[in-house]
């Protein structure tokens, strides 16, 4: 990772988001977000619980619809794709849930066999297996692949959770909440598996978090989110170093270990 | 958070939210019927759930449907008695049977055990984002969860009713050759004679409408579930007490439909 690396107009953008609002019912929770994701950036999004982060990448990844704005992903409007040109943008972006959200009927090879096996329909199975074993090789966990989900630890199935999303070869890669719940060696375990992806898959990131460790350790950028809009985006330093009010006392109840 | 005050309500809170359900529950029905005849079809998925819903329900059905037989034969011998008529009790159990108590009773076993097994599943898998992740993965869940399920509900639910009525009769045919000695071919003879082909084409009918309902109801409840594990529960109970309810509604209105059949 390198912290110094700032990114320009020029460079290729894989996320353009503009004048984004959404509202639940009478709660407005995005109130014009503008933002810009870089080829190869790893950008933080932190904020406090319920500032609308997981709002904006499942916005992202067209789960929910805008009121009004633009997201364009990889040169797509989301929300303007038909279903199966959706589901092609979909396969080019990883999604790792914030819960793991992994299909707990399921063994963990069908967990990960199971978006190839629904995409990839010309895969045979050795193919198949080759795909599991380096995935679960990418995330540490090769000696897992025949138990079920309840077996694992909470940090295990965040590590699962990344190596289904990792099958698909993805582009882009949104995190949610990738350490909460987490004790601190683990988090500082996710946070290497989350640059080891980058590095690996050449991935460009959203990571939603309050973990301020996470946002250090990980991203290029970091973009403070407070009452729907963005107060602050830059590197790191920059951001902690602002004078804003409540930027400063969101770092000063987060603890940076 | 800021809140904006802009929604009013057409009538009242309660009754445009009433409304707002049956608009979205009627939008789950017509998106099923599409998806269904839309390939991919999940065929191994829908075996798999035949299985779990038929196969697994043939214990309960075979109790139920036994008891019911010697229950319903030992309860209507008394009267018919009354009028030297016991001669008539395979053909009133058959009646009863074949046109009415197989489909129901299976029905409402199948809501209570199948309908709130699909509604905590996919209630589970909504409030554990495993619904979400299968979209985000460029899977339609849609397909692949409920689709899969109503058909396989509306497979099972008449195998398992006309399944249920034979057993139900065979315990009829214990009860009456325990007092009559009637022979095994007699009482079939006897419980067959008043049958027509309409009463069991309509019975198999209303068992796939039963098992479409069932599927549908336990599916669009565990599927909207909110509100963490206590959706989980809430959206089991909803589908068992709606597709109950549904049945019930569905038998009046096709009995109704028959006997219209039958006149004309």
């Amino acid at each position: 990772m390198n912290p110094n690396n700032y990114y320009t107009k020029e460079q290729e953008k894989v996320i353009s988001i503009t004048g984004l609002y959404k509202s639940f019912h009478e709660l407005a929770v995005l109130k014009g977000i503008d933002l810009e994701l870089f080829k190869g950036e790893n950008m933080a999004v932190l904020g406090k619980s319920g500032s609308g982060k997981s709002v904006l990448i499942k916005l992202i990844v067209g789960l929910l619809k805008p009121d009004k704005g633009e997201v364009i992903v990889l040169n797509k409007q989301v929300d303007k794709l038909n279903p199966q040109e959706l589901d092609a943008l979909r396969l080019r972006i990883g999604f790792s849930f914030q819960s793991s959200a992994l299909y707990d009927s399921m063994s963990i090879r069908q967990n990960l066999e199971f978006p190839l096996k629904m995409n990839r329909k010309n895969l045979g199975k050795k193919e198949i297996d080759n795909a599991v074993e380096e995935v679960l090789d990418s995330v540490g966990l090769k000696d897992k692949l025949n138990q079920m989900p309840a077996d694992l630890s909470g940090g295990q199935r965040k590590r699962i959770g990344i190596a289904r999303t990792l099958i698909l070869k993805p582009e882009i890669m949104l995190y949610d909440e990738p350490t909460s719940g987490l004790d601190p060696i683990t988090s500082i375990e996710i946070n290497e598996l989350i640059n080891e992806v980058q590095q690996q898959y050449n991935t460009s990131s959203i990571i939603i978090t309050h973990d301020l460790t996470c946002a250090k350790e990980t991203c290029n950028r970091i973009a403070m989110l407070f009452d729907g809009k963005f107060l602050k985006v830059g590197m790191f330093d920059e951001v902690f170093d602002s004078e804003d009010e409540q930027i400063q006392s969101f770092f000063k109840y987060n603890f940076i270990q | 958070m800021q809140k904006t005050n802009l929604k009013k309500y057409i009538f009242s809170k309660g009754v445009d939210q009433y409304f707002a359900d049956v608009y979205k529950a009627s939008l789950f029905i017509v998106r099923f019927f599409k998806e269904a005849v839309r390939p991919p079809f999940h065929i191994r998925e829908i075996i798999n759930h035949c299985f779990e819903i038929g196969l697994k329900s043939l214990p309960l059905i075979t109790l139920t449907g036994f008891i019911i037989g010697i229950v319903f034969t030992k309860q209507s011998r008394p009267a018919l008695e009354d009028f030297g008529a016991t001669a008539l009790l395979p053909s009133l159990i058959g009646i009863a049977i074949v046109k009415a108590m197989g489909a129901l009773v299976t029905a409402l076993i199948c809501a209570g055990k199948v309908g709130s097994g699909i509604g905590a599943e996919l209630g589970s898998m909504k409030v554990t984002e495993q619904i979400e992740a299968m979209e985000v993965s460029a899977i339609n869940p849609f397909k692949y969860l409920v689709v899969t399920r109503v058909i396989a509900t509306a497979i099972s639910v008449p195998v398992l009713a006309l399944y249920c009525s034979l057993v139900a009769m065979l315990g009829s045919y214990v009860n009456v050759n325990a007092n009559e000695a009637t022979s095994f071919i007699t009482f079939i003879q006897n419980a067959f004679s008043t049958i027509q082909f309409l009463d069991i084409f309509t019975s198999v009918t209303k068992s796939i409408l039963f098992g479409l309902t069932i599927g549908l109801v336990g599916c669009y409840k565990g599927y909207n579930a909110t509100q963490g594990t206590r959706g989980v529960g809430k959206a089991a109970n909803q589908a068992v007490v709606l597709a109950m309810f549904l049945v019930f509604i569905e038998e009046m209105i096709v009995v109704q439909v028959y006997n219209w059949i039958r006149l004309y």
